[in-house]
């Protein structure tokens, strides 16, 4: 306060001060006598205690705004980089940033985006009592009023679909062999996902107790009735098996059939040529395999993807591995035999590979050394004195 | 039933636990029999086995069989000369089965068509690690053994080219080393094997102290027990041994003097190639300037009659050389090369598909392969890949299944 008023005064008397020195010296007459006191405050406590505050809350003006700003800076992107502004996707916007901002950061979310504002900023909830301070659901002395809501209404929905099955019952037409709902490739919401749809922390006690409700209501014949409310709660899985890539089958001159594949391991890296001639010749970088992989484990990991798919004296094969060591070679091999092996094989042996582990690249690698310590986990050898 | 009961009678050492595997197991073969060559004979009772004893006799109809050295032979024939694992398994198996291989019946063969009077030929058994050359030598040892030839056999020469304790300077010349306790073992086994040569007579005066001589027309015998008892001059009457043989190999044609003589040396590259051995000033030694090698360079030399020379290449115990060499001018150097020049080269291959089939037969039949998977198909593939019909690897990889 002080400080402020003397700051006040004196820059009045600024304008006053070109007149002259005599106005000087009446400064201290003309001056308010407040009792200055010099209070020294050092700039610690003009700083926030940020960590009270807790997370940062978003208005909703601010979160408008945000979303004005973006569809606007996607028209500008999409004209600078001259396409239709009315057609510009999320996928278009994702490419012309990549391309305008190149960055050499390994990890993905450490790199520029430019997405809606709902993606970005987490989702709040709206504050919930009115002005009065009384709160708008009824449930919210809970804590947690959305889960306990969201339980509330299936268990409405259980009784509605009992007092559904009563009627039937009345009526005789109660059968148990009604239209099920197919739950087959997809699976429940994961906690975490379940928390953010319903933008409030729930227990691990409290999210099974939601999924064995939604199993109850899922045991019971007239479930069809919920299906679509039910279905919002399931995520759909991929068939995995579809997203192997199968190397393409080539003809020899001859007419013998083979396949072309690379594997890696550690640092080694693998290229086979598989070639359907009926002989079980095995030659590695021009050496016969028992010379170049004189151990017997290395010799089983190549024997193991011919083995499960029941081909051992099938096919020939003729690689090339340079690389790391013995062992890493030999699992380098593997998985370009594996792969290889893809084309000539059908679909449920692909998926049965799949299931066994041939066709994962191992993604071990050597840990990095760290300072202060030997190596990756090894500490200095510690001394008492 | 009737053979059944022939299984039963000519297979006496087998307990009865597994007795019943066993009839069952051969009834299989039988029918295998049956149904593969109705030309077998009447005695064969198995694919794998034959009944013919007689190296002389066996042929290519034999390929791929095994046939059994008679134990009294391996004590004889053998007091050092069978690789130790085949040793070990010979003592496991209780009987000394020996497959009949090409390489084998090619030597044996041309051993049965040269003409004695000539200078000896030279036969190097050469392949790849492991796939049987010392086990074909001493399959066409057991042929000249069986023909009354006079063995002379260097289990492994590479023996006498490191891990000598003792180095002596040789008495009868001054830039020369002896190896004592090679030597006398050596005699040692010499004598085992050639018992009944013993009384041969003897040309030469011997000097071998200022006391010790032995006189001309003393019998071998004497001789040989001579390097026996006293060490220090065990080489030199090594020495001696080879010399006489040399001269006397082709020398009465007819009669109770002749003999043929028989030289085989396994691992016949260590001859000229470098030792481990240091003299006492720590320089290296050189093969040459031992006694031993001296004298079995001599002897490898085509200036006698009436005989044969055997070796066989081996580069697991050689020193100083790479791992994946194996052809006779990479493991004997140019040196050896031109000495042994020139010689017939026998190549030894790995086990063809008959061959493989007939020793995973034999393994089966002996109930060495105990797990079950290895008695189905997929368990032989699995054994054809993992040791690519490497007989040893093939051997390692049984014994702990």
């Amino acid at each position: 306060m002080a400080a402020s008023g003397c700051r006040g005064v004196r820059s009045i008397l600024w304008k006053y001060g070109s007149c002259g020195k005599s106005l000087c010296v009446s400064r201290s007459k003309t001056a308010l006598q407040l009792p200055v006191r010099q209070i020294c405050v050092s700039s610690s406590l003009w700083k926030k205690n940020l960590a009270a505050a807790g997370p940062e809350k978003f208005t909703q003006e601010f979160i408008n705004k945000q979303v004005e700003e973006f569809e606007v800076g996607k028209r500008h992107l999409a004209n600078m980089m001259g396409e239709d502004p009315e057609t510009f996707t999320q996928e278009d916007i994702d490419r012309s940033i990549a391309y305008l901002f190149p960055s050499g950061l390994f990890d993905k979310r450490a790199r520029p985006i430019m997405k809606h504002p709902e993606q970005i900023f987490p989702k709040q909830t709206a504050v919930q009592w009115d002005a009065e301070g009384r709160p708008f659901h009824f449930l919210f002395y809970t804590g947690k009023q959305s889960y306990y809501s969201l339980l509330h209404d299936l268990y409405e929905k259980i009784l509605a679909i009992e007092r559904h099955q009563a009627e039937m019952r009345n009526k005789g037409l109660y059968t148990t062999d009604t239209k099920q709902i197919v739950l087959t490739g997809s699976r429940w919401l994961l906690k975490e996902e379940m928390e953010e749809h319903l933008v409030e922390n729930i227990s691990d006690q409290d999210y099974m107790r939601l999924i064995q409700l939604m199993e109850r209501l899922l045991s019971m014949p007239y479930c069809s009735l919920e299906e679509e409310f039910v279905l919002k709660f399931r995520r759909h899985l991929e068939v995995q098996s579809r997203k192997q890539e199968i190397p393409v089958i080539q003809y020899d001159p001859q007419g013998v059939a083979f396949s072309v594949a690379d594997g890696r391991r550690k640092s080694a890296k693998a290229s086979i040529t598989l070639r359907d001639s009926g002989s079980g010749n095995v030659t590695i970088n021009g050496k016969n395999y028992l010379h170049y992989f004189p151990v017997l484990q290395d010799r089983e990991q190549l024997l193991f993807p011919l083995h499960f798919v029941g081909t051992l004296g099938r096919f020939d094969i003729e690689g090339s591995v340079e690389g790391s060591g013995h062992s890493a070679q030999a699992g380098a091999l593997r998985l370009a035999i594996s792969r290889a092996l893809l084309s000539f094989v059908s679909e449920v042996e692909v998926e049965k590979m799949r299931q066994a582990g041939l066709l994962t690249a191992d993604p071990r690698i050597k840990e990095r050394k760290k300072p202060g310590q030997e190596g990756a986990r090894r500490k200095f050898t510690w001394k008492k004195r | 039933m009737n053979l059944h009961k022939l299984a039963s009678r000519l297979r006496p050492t087998v307990t009865q636990k597994f007795r019943h595997f066993h009839i069952q197991g051969s009834g299989q073969q039988l029918e295998a029999v049956v149904g593969e060559t109705s030309s077998a004979e009447p005695s064969l009772l198995s694919v794998f086995r034959t009944s013919e004893q007689d190296p002389a006799c066996h042929s290519e109809r034999h390929t791929g069989q095994y046939y059994t050295i008679p134990p009294a032979h391996i004590q004889k024939l053998f007091p050092h000369g069978l690789p130790p694992r085949f040793q070990l398994q010979v003592k496991t198996f209780n009987e000394g089965c020996v497959m009949v291989r090409p390489p084998a019946l090619e030597l044996i063969s041309y051993l049965k068509r040269v003409d004695y009077s000539k200078p000896p030929l030279r036969y190097i058994l050469y392949g790849d690690t492991g796939s049987g050359k010392t086990l074909s030598l001493c399959h066409a040892l057991h042929y000249c053994y069986t023909q009354g030839w006079l063995i002379l056999h260097i289990p492994d020469a590479h023996l006498w080219v490191k891990n000598c304790k003792e180095l002596l300077p040789s008495s009868s010349r001054p830039s020369r080393f002896d190896q004592p306790i090679q030597a006398s073992q050596w005699l040692k086994n010499f004598k085992i094997t050639n018992e009944r040569f013993l009384s041969k007579v003897q040309l030469d005066r011997y000097v071998w102290t200022k006391r010790e001589s032995t006189e001309e027309g003393r019998p071998l015998g004497e001789l040989v027990d001579q390097g026996v008892n006293r060490m220090k001059s065990s080489s030199d009457v090594v020495g001696a041994v080879l010399r006489e043989l040399r001269l006397q190999a082709g020398g009465a044609t007819d009669g109770e003097g002749a003999f043929k003589l028989a030289v085989a040396v396994d691992g016949v590259n260590a001859l000229w190639g470098k030792t481990t051995l240091k003299k006492e000033d720590k320089t290296m030694c050189e093969p040459e300037e031992l006694t031993l090698i001296h004298n079995l360079r001599k002897m490898m030399k085509n200036d006698w009659s009436g005989g044969a020379i055997l070796t066989a290449l081996s580069q697991t115990g050689s020193l100083f050389k790479p791992r994946s060499a194996y052809l006779p001018n990479e493991l004997l150097g140019e040196e050896g090369f031109d000495n042994m020049e020139p010689f017939v080269p026998v190549s030894v291959p790995n086990y063809s598909e008959k061959e493989f089939e007939s020793c995973y037969l034999y393994y089966l039949d002996r109930n060495w392969l105990q797990h079950p998977h290895s008695r189905s198909e997929e368990g032989k593939k699995e054994l054809i890949f993992l040791s690519n019909k490497n007989p040893s690897i093939l051997e390692r990889l049984c014994a702990f299944l």
